[in-house]
């Protein structure tokens, strides 16, 4: 059954992969997410490449809408495969996803690689004990007694920080906070020692006060397994600290992508800008803030020739009619740092310092 | 946990005695209310042969000319402790619980009852087997396979089973498997398990299979629907992300879910049919409950239908108490509210 559920649809070959490369540890080459539906094609991911080497923090950034989740499920093998057209090259080790046969693909999911979600609720099954679910994980991947799992499944939730543990692996998830529950969630991510961790908005449906705690524990453990993380979020505050490097999204494509502190003090794409201006900051009054992107995401079904942000950008007019009819290529701008737009960079480093910078 | 079933358990006494008060409410203070003398009532006890005199003395002697609560009293009492009843010039004890006293065939309800209670509990038992294996399995495959030739023609023919009445299909079957093809018993027989069960089987197979088309068509859309929805839950895709084999993750983490709203309707279709399959007992001249109420309504004999409405309701009580006990079981969430 699980062949004809799972996974992405293969659209080239296996590609070999290149003898003695230094390859990074998760490689993404040119992806491509399409869904065929009624209203037309969407294209969710639409030409994305990035890359994260083990014990690296990679943090995706864009609003709703930008392909982020669907990235992270194409990774996984987690999507449908009638319904995505997925084409490009996802290297996991050694490891080519998108060719790969679903049921090694399967093998690696929970093992190699995993994922925590943003609704931990929902997350988790309802009908089986918190420690029911963390074991059954484990136990997939390792031939152990249920007796040496529980025992596993306790250690885990001790070390994520839940309280008594050995009382609370007996507990339901409805019987455990959110936050507790997200704890519970990054204790069954990391069972098997994954040396992929993919968390998708892990901390979106939490209390602020908790947040910050889930992240340091993602830090923290991350840094103890060597694990390479993918952190996605839609606050570009969230990873400025944590990420080792950002990768911004836009409509299914990187618009900026670099090392943290170069694209956190030094963008160099507006629609980086406007994300900056969306970061919550306790000093200013919402209404002060300076540049919430105004409009919406575009529709993936009919996204905008040009740039697909220059219905929003307010420097669209500043390269004729570019930004309207031609795609800008990402290019770099500073060492590993890429950005995609028309306009000049040397414009673009004098408008952030002298207009952007002074009102965020 | 024990709280719980010990709430449902009181719940389910006070529906007892809610449906009692609503048995007498029907039976005896609506025609009260519509006009019907005590003598009217007492009369419907003894038959048409008896004299204006004998009447209003059975109307005296069975209470009906007292307050209306005295009556329930004596009601919910015959219930509990037992009652007698005038039959000429001697009475009879109609041992508790005393579902009634039939005046037409001089006995007391309850024990008829159950004298045909094992007919309608093998036609119930052995037809929810057979739905709950097929409608389930077909709903399942039909939601993994939406949209294939087999979604699509399980669910015509489903539609076919739920829209079709019992007695057309019993019919049918009869006609073309007993009749026609002779391999299935023609009707009207039966025969106790602890007699023979291959025989018991025989008589019983296209009652069942009539019966369990029906129920197993509605199964089949409903778990369809649940599957479809558990398996877009959040839940599975964790449980796919774990790596878990596809089966397992059908099995274990969807259905497991999508069963849960199917065992609520389960007991109380279960619960229903105990009470009496009219239309298949009918349909097949099965001597089981359905039937004895049929029979009772054609020929007046009130007391027998209050006592058929009586073990009905019990039935219906017993099969939500055993749901509700066995969904706290199922669904760890129910056990805190
Ligand atoms: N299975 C699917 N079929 C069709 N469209 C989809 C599917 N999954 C996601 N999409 C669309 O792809 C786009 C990107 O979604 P997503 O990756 O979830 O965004 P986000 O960045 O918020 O995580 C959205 O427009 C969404 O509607
Ligand atoms: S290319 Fe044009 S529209 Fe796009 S971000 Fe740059 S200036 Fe704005
Ligand atoms: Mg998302």
């Amino acid at each position: 059954m699980a062949e004809d559920v799972l996974a992405g649809a293969p659209e080239s070959g296996p590609a070999p992969r290149p003898s003695g490369s230094g390859r990074p540890f998760l490689d993404v080459r040119d992806l491509r997410v399409h869904f065929p539906t009624d209203d037309g094609v969407v294209k969710a991911v639409d030409g994305l490449s990035f890359s994260v080497e083990r014990g690296k923090r990679l943090g995706i950034v864009g609003e709703s809408g930008s392909g982020k989740s669907v990235t992270s499920l194409s990774i996984m093998g987690l999507h449908k495969r009638g319904s995505a057209r997925i084409s490009g090259e996802i290297w996991l080790g050694d490891d080519e996803l998108v060719a790969a046969d679903p049921e090694r693909v399967r093998r690696l999911r929970g093992e190699t690689m995993a994922m925590i979600f943003q609704d931990p609720l929902s997350a988790m099954h309802p009908y089986y004990t918190v420690g029911d679910q963390i074991m059954e994980a484990y136990r997939l991947h390792n031939d152990v007694s249920r007796r040496a799992a529980r025992k596993r499944a306790v250690e885990l939730l001790d070390r994520v920080g839940i309280p008594r543990a050995d009382a609370r692996v007996d507990d339901y998830p409805h019987h455990f906070s959110g936050g507790m529950r997200q704890r519970a969630m990054i204790a069954m991510a990391l069972s098997c020692n994954p040396q992929l961790l993919i968390a998708d908005e892990p901390t979106t449906a939490l209390d602020v006060t908790v947040q910050a705690q889930i992240l340091d524990l993602i830090v923290d453990l991350q840094a103890e397994f060597h694990t390479a993380v993918v952190i996605i979020t839609h606050d570009l505050g969230v990873v400025a600290e944590l990420a080792d490097d950002i990768l911004v999204m836009y409509a299914g494509r990187a618009a900026e992508s670099g090392p943290a502190v170069d694209v956190f003090t030094e963008p160099r794409h507006p629609y980086t800008w406007g994300l900056l201006g969306s970061v919550p900051r306790w000093d200013r009054e919402r209404s002060e803030r300076l540049l919430p992107i105004s409009g919406s995401p575009p529709s993936l079904i009919n996204v905008p020739p040009g740039c697909a942000f220059h219905p929003r950008c307010p420097y669209a007019d500043r390269n004729g009619d570019r930004s309207r009819t031609e795609r800008p290529e990402l290019v770099e701008v500073g060492p590993r740092h890429l950005a995609a737009c028309h306009m000049g960079l040397e414009e673009r480093a004098t408008l952030f310092h002298d207009e952007i910078r002074p009102k965020l | 946990m024990a709280v719980y079933i010990v709430r449902r358990l009181i719940a389910a006494i006070f529906l007892l005695l809610i449906v009692t008060a609503a048995c007498f409410v029907i039976f005896f203070l609506v025609p009260r209310l519509g006009g019907a003398t005590p003598e009217d009532l007492a009369s419907r006890y003894v038959g048409k042969t008896a004299d204006v005199e004998t009447i209003h003395n059975i109307a005296v002697r069975l209470g009906f000319t007292e307050p209306v609560y005295v009556q329930y009293g004596r009601f919910l009492r015959g219930l509990v402790l037992g009652a007698d009843y005038p039959t000429g010039p001697t009475t009879t004890h109609c041992p508790a619980p005393c579902f009634g006293y039939s005046y037409l065939t001089q006995q007391p309800v309850l024990p008829e009852i159950l004298d045909r209670l094992p007919v309608t509990m093998s036609l119930a038992a052995g037809a929810a087997v057979i739905w709950v294996v097929a409608g389930v399995s077909t709903g399942v495959v039909s939601a993994l396979r939406r949209g294939s030739v087999f979604d699509r023609t399980a669910m015509s023919v489903s539609l076919a089973g739920v829209s079709l009445p019992i007695f057309f299909t019993g019919l049918l079957t009869l006609s073309v498997f007993s009749y026609t093809l002779g391999i299935t018993a023609p009707g009207g027989s039966y025969t106790p398990i602890e007699e023979n069960p291959l025989l018991w089987a025989y008589d019983l197979l296209l009652p069942w299979i009539t019966l369990a088309f029906l129920y197993a068509a509605g199964y089949a859309r409903l778990t369809r629907a649940g599957m479809l929805d558990t398996m877009g839950e959040d839940f599975i895709r964790t449980a796919r992300a774990k790596g878990l084999p596809e089966r397992t993750v059908v099995v274990r983490h969807g259905l497991r879910s999508a069963l849960t709203p199917i065992l609520t309707i389960f007991g109380l279709d279960l619960g229903l049919l105990l009470g009496g399959a009219i239309l298949t007992e009918s349909t097949f001249s099965l001597p089981g409950i359905g039937k004895y109420s049929v029979d009772a309504i054609t020929n007046n004999d009130l007391p027998k239908v209050l006592g058929v409405v009586l073990v009905g309701s019990l039935f219906i009580i017993i099969a939500n108490l055993v749901v509700d006990v066995l969904y706290a079981v199922v669904d760890p969430r129910v056990r805190l509210s």
